[in-house]
């Protein structure tokens, strides 16, 4: 790289990130805007005046559907999904440090599961619920069909984690006479805190805004993006939208409070 | 005895995962083979063993063309989110300087990401639209006199779409494998009289080729099981395996959407299998 001053290179390419980054967000602000449509406004622009009407007639309940009981659905999953997954990605990262019998096909059978189609997964387990006679509910099938899909990517996160830990920390500690628990709990546990906050933050996201795994297996009611995915075929008025920009800001919400938080675990660790 | 437990302890450890996705995956996909061979009726199906559901999938020229339009998609699809992931992660691999900039702005990049992929869909509506942004930008500056109108509704807006979703998935493995390519193997080809093209074609690309792998696990499985893109985006005029695949099991014919599941699954792990030979995921980790 020339120290100096930056090539042509550097301009062009810095351009084309610019652009890349325009593609993501420019239909999102698209729908931002829009949300804020007057109430003789359409779902395309100009903007007919400007207005909070179709925010409230989101919280009307007979106009929509149900959001607020859909979303509250899509919250507490969303929390299940990303305890489970921390919890279990953790175990089976300690575990994959060692060598056991069956590493290797649990291994594949941790990568399958994050190739399989998800609207395999949706429906084998709809039949499996069907066949066994139990009822499909939001918090039994599709609570498992979203672990498929997040616990892969936990699991890949604390493979790399534990790849790049050095066991002479634990090593240290154990000399030192602590226990395993010890070790683990003192040593180990806040080395990885951050990396387990991200594993909560993908498991949270994902859970919240899956759609084909939730499909078969939601039971009666409803998710957030199964209700949404309704709207986009019979909802024609900037309601969809005003939906879009609540559920998009409490994601972005998510995002910064885990960022937030994982800049405290460093700040802590870092002083301690 | 704390010896035997200490023995025992990675198998404890890996039996929650063990048994979530031994319920939750591999016993849902062995009854899909097992129902595939099934018989059905509109009232239910009925444990049997006949082939025709295959017969009838594999036998059909509408499934043969769905599955040619789902390859096409992924190729498409394939192709330009590795031209686009290839470059930005380029860009902050080799010319972002500082590491807290480059953690900016890969976050940049991941944020949407995080979003709702249905809200993302739906985002295109008003910018492509017949009266979208632009058509009327295009409108008004006198480019074109009539609105174009495959911009939604059509095959150019589904994979305008995919790539919208799924370019991350692209980006992020081939960033984390150029992060790790040794700073000074660049410096020594420059050293040795080589151009900047030269550096990226002989030196950076064939390190980044296991990055770029994983991305095209991703992309290639993602696009091969996607049905609300291509159902929103085409407005019902295209067809994916997957959407047929939901029609099926909308009107009931599980075994036959469950013959579709196991030719599909056959075909996206042969097509992981056969990327999965140039690259060993547990090292690129």
């Amino acid at each position: 790289m020339h120290r100096e001053s930056r090539p042509i290179s550097f301009y062009v390419l810095a351009a084309f990130f610019g652009l890349f980054v325009l593609f993501l967000y420019g239909p999102l602000s698209a729908v931002f805007i829009l949300s804020f449509q007057g109430p003789q406004g359409g779902l395309t622009f100009p903007l007919n005046g400007v207005s909070l009407r179709w925010f409230q007639n989101l919280f009307e309940t007979q106009a929509v559907g149900n959001f607020g009981a859909s979303f509250g659905r899509s919250f507490a999953l969303g929390l299940m999904v990303m305890t489970a997954t921390v919890l279990v990605s953790l175990l089976a990262g300690l575990a994959f440090r060692r060598r056991f019998v069956g590493a290797s096909p649990l291994f594949y059978l941790t990568v399958a599961s994050l190739v399989v189609p998800s609207i395999i997964v949706s429906l084998g387990i709809g039949v499996l619920f069907q066949q066994i006679g139990w009822r499909p509910a939001w918090f039994t099938s599709a609570y498992g069909a979203h672990l498929t899909w997040t616990l892969p990517f936990g699991v890949l996160i604390m493979f790399a984690v534990f790849n790049r830990f050095s066991p002479s920390y634990e090593e240290a500690a154990r000399d030192l006479g602590a226990s395993s628990w010890q070790t683990f709990y003192h040593v180990v546990l806040p080395m990885i805190a951050p990396s387990l906050i991200g594993v909560g933050l993908f498991g949270f996201s994902l859970s919240y805004d899956e759609f084909a795994r939730t499909l078969m297996t939601s039971g009666s009611s409803n998710t957030l993006p199964l209700e949404i995915y309704g709207m986009t075929t019979n909802v024609t008025t900037p309601v969809l939208y005003a939906l879009g920009t609540v559920t998009t800001l409490f994601s972005f919400l998510v995002i910064m409070v885990t960022l937030g938080a994982i800049l405290i675990v460093n700040r802590r660790r870092a002083r301690a | 005895m704390n010896n035997l437990l200490t023995r025992a302890t990675p198998y404890l450890q890996a039996t929650p995962l063990l048994l979530i996705l031994g319920f939750f995956l591999a016993i849902p996909i062995l009854l899909l083979l097992v129902v595939s061979f099934w018989d059905y009726d509109f009232a239910g199906m009925y444990p049997d063993f006949v082939t025709f559901n295959y017969a009838e999938t594999l036998g059909s020229w509408v499934t043969w063309k769905t599955y040619g339009n789902t390859l096409k998609f992924a190729a498409i699809v394939w192709a330009i989110t590795a031209f686009l992931g290839f470059w930005v992660a380029y860009f902050l691999a080799f010319h972002v300087k500082t590491a807290t900039m480059q953690m900016v702005l890969f976050l940049v990049c991941t944020v949407p990401f995080l979003t709702s992929n249905i809200i993302r869909m739906i985002s295109w509506i008003p910018v492509l639209g017949r009266n979208g942004l632009v058509n009327s930008g295009l409108v008004g500056a006198g480019v074109i006199d009539q609105p174009i109108e495959w911009l939604l509704y059509s095959d150019f807006a589904v994979i305008l779409a995919m790539v919208h979703l799924y370019t991350l998935f692209m980006v992020t493995p081939i960033f984390n494998t150029m992060m790790r390519i040794d700073k000074s193997l660049v410096e020594a080809a420059r050293d040795a009289g080589a151009r900047d093209w030269q550096i990226i074609w002989n030196v950076i690309l064939p390190l980044a080729k296991p990055g770029i792998a994983i991305g095209t696990i991703f992309v290639v499985t993602l696009v091969m099981a996607d049905f609300s893109t291509v159902q929103v985006m085409s407005g019902g005029q295209s067809a994916s395996v997957a959407l047929m695949m939901r029609n099926q099991m909308s009107l009931l014919q599980y075994p036959a959407a469950a013959a579709n599941a196991i030719v599909l699954l056959v075909l996206v792990l042969s097509m992981v299998a056969g990327i999965l030979r140039i690259v060993d995921i547990r090292k690129e980790l």
